[in-house]
């Protein structure tokens, strides 16, 4: 490890992160059994869809993909520490998360495919529309926080991003903004230490991210995110002072890209293998599972179980996904205005009022 | 019949009241922007509302054109109708992105289920000797990126109706306000707005010989155009488009039918401008009835200028009449 390039940013989070499952014995063996599994089973959905999402990409049935691996633990944690009136506002890497509220996978796996059925139900699920450019979705959940004060609603909104986004405008308009406003809103960063090719120490001098917040006047929070029980806590904690008027919370959830950007990265380009290694141990499924039967919660049989279930629902998603015809384009053009559907107008005459004269 | 109560608003006066208005019959609106509480905003369209309807409706943000625009669109998302005040035309660049890659998008990417209220006010144009970057007319930058809808009032009346219908039209609207007819003549309005048609031009003065299509501040100036060219001999027909987009296609086309030329107005640059839209609209559907080219009387392909030099590039009426007198003797 030592001269790896990068290889600091572990030293970095070592603070905080316990390299075996050991460090979340203690913690968990508090935990009711229900909720652990309930937890773990999540992960368990979400890697079962990042995993045939990436098997479908590879057989050029999707686009590329942006996969979450390595982060379904944090995900995972954020829906369930919330409740289901709680807004989520989710970037492109946390596409799937609307499953966790009821909607069926087919529907994100369609969106990957370029099909508009892919667009889930935003007021059903209270799950936002994924927002490509990353830090554009953070004053949005600030809004949508801000409404529930307004209206004297008892709703929190969570705002998911990366240690990029840090970098953007719109996240320190929003950071800044929900501070003022005392929205109950969560900027959930998820530090996973890499914007693509960029480390982390390109994007900001400061080594914690959860640092920001101070600048804001607002509490700022370091947690595991390979830690799946930790992240839980730290959102269930964010929600319950968001709720109680105590306005916003940065939480910085310190990881590591586990896989590539997407399906179209090489990382192999830009950071060391050795440094992937270096963090394969905390993949935060296999972690949970080990932590899980450590505390005696449950067998490695239940949980293998489990994933397995996931895996198979997952493979049918697949075969569903040629089942559904396409959108013809102009049912999707009369979508974009409330009223008169523009955008479908022909190329050339229209009606012309006038006709061609035989000129030749 | 609408009652009319009190005569003589202008129209800043007119916005003020039509933001009131909104303000008194829905609960879920509320408006968001910079210095519009106590100090009633830079051209005073909200002067007295904070006072009226509390510091939680009409709200000073910080300086975050971005994240207030961010914002409001997260509130719409829960159910409120924000009205958001952007001091000046160019203040808007930080949040297009929140514009056109957000808020245009929202409905479409709910497959048509759900739109969005949200009402963007953004005072606009030149003619107000005002310093950089204080003079912009963008309608073109938004009415160029599908989702939003553009509307640009032209007087007292128009704006109270425009504003009504915007508010609660559920798509996303720029409307912009020709800042130099704020305090340009009074006119009669009621107590009441009506919301007007967002999708409707208005002939706002009849005429047979030529259509002069004008928006915004441009109006004014084509009717004086107009009214020099009857002098002249020529019946001028001038169209308020009052929404760019959608653009009402049956009144431009029925007035490239019914006045034979139609000649466009715009402060904005000519390049990709309203009047090449236009033009490109005749050409492919009313070219055999067109009995002289669309010319186009616009701002210029440079930065607005400095106040110095801003009425060489602001379209005057001398410029619109030298323009239709080339078109009448076609």
């Amino acid at each position: 490890m030592a001269g790896a390039p990068g290889a600091e940013l572990l030293d970095g989070a070592s603070t905080i992160l316990g390299l075996e499952p050991d460090s979340m014995l203690a913690a968990l063996r508090l935990w009711p059994r229900e909720l652990a599994l309930e937890l773990f089973s999540a992960m368990a959905r979400l890697r079962a869809f990042d995993e045939r999402a990436v098997i479908l990409q590879r057989q050029g049935r999707l686009g590329t993909y942006p996969t979450y691996f390595g982060e379904e633990g944090l995900q995972a944690a954020s829906v369930l520490a919330l409740d289901s009136r709680d807004w989520l506002f989710p970037t492109y890497r946390q596409a799937a998360l609307v499953t966790l509220r009821g909607c069926p996978p087919l529907v994100p796996m369609l969106l990957w495919s370029g099909h508009p059925g892919g667009w889930h139900d935003v007021m059903r699920y209270r799950v936002a529309p994924i927002c490509v450019p990353v830090a554009t979705n953070l004053p949005h959940a600030v809004g949508a926080a801000w409404g529930s004060r307004y209206r004297g609603g008892d709703w929190v909104a969570l705002g998911y991003g990366g240690d990029g986004a840090t970098s953007e405008g719109d996240f320190h308009e929003a950071c800044n903004l929900a501070a003022v406003v005392r929205a109950p809103v969560i900027f959930l960063i998820s530090n996973n230490q890499w914007a693509i090719s960029t480390p982390v120490s390109r994007q900001t001098r400061v080594t914690r991210l959860a640092e920001k917040a101070s600048a804001y006047g607002m509490p700022g929070v370091r947690v595991d995110a390979f830690d799946v029980f930790a992240c839980y806590q730290a959102v269930r904690e964010a929600a319950e002072r968001a709720r109680a008027g105590g306005g916003p919370t940065l939480i910085e959830a310190i990881g590591y890209r586990l896989g590539p950007h997407g399906t179209a990265d090489q990382p192999s380009l830009y950071r060391p293998v050795e440094l992937d290694r270096l963090w394969e141990p905390m993949e935060p499924l296999r972690r949970t599972q080990l932590a899980l039967v450590r505390a005696g919660l449950a067998t490695e049989e239940e949980l293998d179980r489990i994933r397995a279930d996931c895996a198979e629902e997952l493979r049918a998603v697949g075969a569903a996904l040629e089942q559904v015809p396409p959108v013809p384009i102009e049912e999707i053009a009369a979508t974009v205005h409330g009223s008169t559907p523009w955008g479908l107008l022909p190329d050339g005459l229209r009606e012309p009022s006038w006709k061609l004269v035989e000129h030749r | 019949m609408s009652v009319v109560e009190e005569a003589g608003l202008n129209l800043v006066e007119a916005i003020t009241r039509g933001l009131g208005q909104v303000l008194e019959e829905d609960p879920d609106s509320l408006l968001l922007g910079e210095d519009i509480g106590a100090n009633g905003g830079v051209f005073r369209a909200t002067q007295g509302l904070q006072a009226r309807f509390g510091p939680d409706r009409v709200v000073d943000t910080p300086l975050c054109e971005s994240g207030f625009i961010g914002a409001a669109i997260g509130m719409s998302l829960v159910g409120l109708h924000p009205i958001v005040e952007v001091q000046f035309d160019a203040f808007v660049y930080p949040a297009f992105e929140q514009l056109v890659s957000q808020a245009a998008r929202f409905r479409w990417r709910t497959r048509g289920q759900y739109g969005l209220h949200l009402v963007v006010r953004i005072p606009y144009g030149g003619g107000t000797r005002a310093p950089e970057l204080h003079s912009d007319s963008p309608e073109t930058l938004f009415s160029h990126m599908p989702g939003l809808r553009v509307v640009v009032p032209s007087s007292p009346v128009s704006a109270g109706e425009l504003l009504l219908a915007a508010v609660s039209c559920g798509d996303p609207v720029v409307f912009l306000e020709p800042k130099r007819m704020y305090r340009r003549g009074r006119q009669e309005v009621p107590a009441r707005f009506q919301p007007g048609d967002l999708e409707r031009a208005a002939v706002v003065r009849a005429g047979q010989d030529l259509t002069v299509v004008a928006y915004g501040a441009m109006v004014e100036v084509a009717l004086e155009a107009a009214d020099r060219l009857q002098g002249e001999g020529a019946s001028v027909r001038v169209l308020d488009l009052r929404s760019i987009y959608p653009l009402d296609r049956d009144s431009l086309l029925a007035a490239a039918h019914e006045t034979g030329r139609v000649l466009v107005v715009h402060e904005a640059p000519r390049h990709c401008g309203v009047g090449a839209e236009i033009a490109a609209l005749l050409q492919e559907e009313a070219a055999d009835v067109l009995l002289a080219p669309t010319l186009r009387v616009t701002g210029m392909d440079m930065p607005f200028p400095l106040m110095q030099n801003e009425d060489d590039a602001l379209p005057s009426a001398e410029r619109v009449l030298a323009a239709a007198r080339l078109m009448l003797d076609y």
